[in-house]
């Protein structure tokens, strides 16, 4: 279970400035789980970007957004629609915004913030990994976390460190920066590594009392219900 | 004169690296400092090269200023947390410092205690936007400072590079560490002139003082080892030959790093030399560069 969040709505507008076509995405796993990306947000979501005159012309909820191979299947039936679009919002955690990131090649923007929850895990596995840093910032490096892709959690570029594209920690670890660079490149958003990203918050990345004993997760209410004798 | 007003005047700067020994043993580093004196115009201290613990920048930069040099205190994001850098900061300015290099600093896994906690709660841009923001008279969270610091903040920059996207993130950084506060940079060791003034037309219009990285071979092995290990580092096979077939192999590397001195100094406003364990052989290169 990995617990999100959805990030001020002035924030997502602002990702979405000067862009118009819009196609949500929703994931039926944590996110629905955390209130922050199932059917219900994702609806709420369509009809909150349509006041502010944005053109939703399409939204899914997929479980789960964290396996590259679901989105991929899952979306294909919808290419022309997702190819028409400006670009994807995705309310889910860390890892669905990175999986959706490197299987479409859209503008991704997250939706949510990932929450640290103190340790707890059961998500699909795949190479995407998620600090629960509580500030996402997959906006910026086309959704490759740079605190888990780069050895060094640099978030404003990279080291002098790599040679011929690898860490130099480790000569078969790509370097993130590198990786970060090539997929904006791709999506047309090189300038996005021009943007000056404030130190972080990293009270944030501290789990609070109340996330460490709640998943938020529908089925834990169970503990709080008669046992089985 | 000190290092700002050299650059700020567009004066050549010959700047000088030294690195503390593991220990309390400063013999070596003041009898480099006398023969430094007067030959640079301020000397790098390094904060714990390569992750090998150390003694530290900011103490080694007091002793320097006493003897009468002018430091550059050297500043990594590895050990220490925005409180710890700020702290030092303040620390620095009161001893006098003006000089700070900004850098993010290596993996403590490459150096000798691997065991160690790698902080990076700030990076090296952020640290210079830190340094700004106390020269302006506030910490990184707005509070006012009782007496301001006034340091000339510098940053690093690995002019030659294997990749194009190596070189793109290292030019778009730049420009980043210079909107947030560099007044120079001194870069990565330098062998290919070529190469270096490619790199030196690409940020004409940055509009700030560069030190070209000069780092004295001293053996054939030397230069395979870096060029093998040193990210950045790209030692050409003729200067390899070179060194392969010189009977004095000192002579011969110092040799090299003068004429690399002359060459730059057409094409940067100044020379960074790490001489990494030759200090005192500084005098006798800036001698050959006719400096």
């Amino acid at each position: 279970m990995i617990v999100s969040q959805q990030k001020p709505l002035e924030e997502i507008l602002g990702y979405l400035d000067g862009e118009d076509r819009i196609f949500i995405l929703g994931c039926n796993g944590c996110a629905e789980a955390s209130g922050s990306g199932g059917p219900a947000q994702v609806a709420e979501m369509q009809s909150i970007l349509e006041e502010n005159g944005k053109n939703v012309i399409g939204s899914m909820v997929i479980d789960f957004l964290c396996q590259k191979a679901l989105v991929k299947s899952r979306l294909r039936p919808r290419t022309e629609q997702v190819g028409a679009a400006d670009s994807i919002l995705i309310m889910t955690c860390g890892l669905g915004v990175q999986a959706v990131a490197a299987s479409v090649n859209k503008i991704c923007h997250p939706a949510c913030d990932t929450v640290n929850i103190g340790g707890s895990r059961g998500e699909w596995k795949g190479k995407e990994r998620c600090l629960e840093c509580g500030e996402c910032l997959l906006e910026y490096t086309g959704g490759i976390c740079p605190l888990t892709a780069c050895t060094k959690g640099l978030i404003n570029g990279a080291c002098g460190g790599a040679s011929n594209g690898k860490c130099e920690l480790d000569p078969e670890r790509d370097c993130g920066w590198e990786l970060i660079y090539e997929r904006l490149k791709q999506k047309n958003q090189l300038d996005k590594l021009k943007i000056l990203i404030p130190p972080k918050d990293y009270s944030k990345m501290m789990p609070s009392p109340k996330m460490m004993s709640t998943s938020l997760w529908a089925l834990e209410q169970i503990d709080q219900e008669e046992k089985i004798e | 004169m000190s290092l700002r007003s050299v650059l700020e005047s567009g004066k050549f700067a010959i700047t000088a690296e030294v690195g503390p020994l593991k220990g309390t043993d400063i013999n070596e580093i003041e009898e480099v400092a006398e023969l430094l004196l007067g030959r640079v115009t301020a000397t790098n201290v390094t904060d714990q090269q390569s992750s090998v613990m150390r003694l530290g920048s900011l103490a080694t930069c007091h002793l320097l200023k006493e003897k009468g040099l002018e430091p550059v205190f050297q500043m990594t994001c590895r050990d220490r947390n925005r409180l710890a850098l700020q702290s030092d900061l303040l620390s620095a300015h009161v001893l006098g410092i003006e000089n700070v290099l900004a850098l993010t600093g290596d993996l403590p896994s490459l150096g000798d205690h691997p065991q160690a906690k790698p902080v990076y709660d700030l990076d090296s841009v952020q640290l210079l936007w830190a340094i700004n923001r106390l020269n302006e008279g506030y910490d990184v969270v707005g509070n006012e400072l009782h007496g301001k610091t006034d340091f000339f903040p510098g940053a690093v920059v690995t002019p030659e590079t294997d990749t194009e996207a190596k070189l793109e993130l290292q030019l778009i950084k730049m420009e980043k560490k210079i909107a947030v506060g560099a007044k120079f940079f001194q870069t990565q060791a330098v062998y290919n002139v070529d190469n270096f003034a490619k790199f030196m037309k690409r940020v004409e219009g940055f509009g700030v003082p560069i030190l070209a990285g000069v780092i004295p071979l001293k053996s054939v092995g030397m230069a395979r080892f870096m060029n093998k290990n040193v990210s950045g580092v790209f030692v050409p096979e003729e200067l390899i030959d070179k060194m392969a077939k010189a009977e004095d192999k000192a002579a011969t590397g110092m040799d090299i790093a003068a004429n690399l001195i002359k060459e730059l100094k057409h094409i940067c406003q100044g020379v960074h030399l790490m001489a990494i364990g030759w200090e005192k052989r500084v005098p006798a290169i800036l001698d050959a560069a006719g400096l």
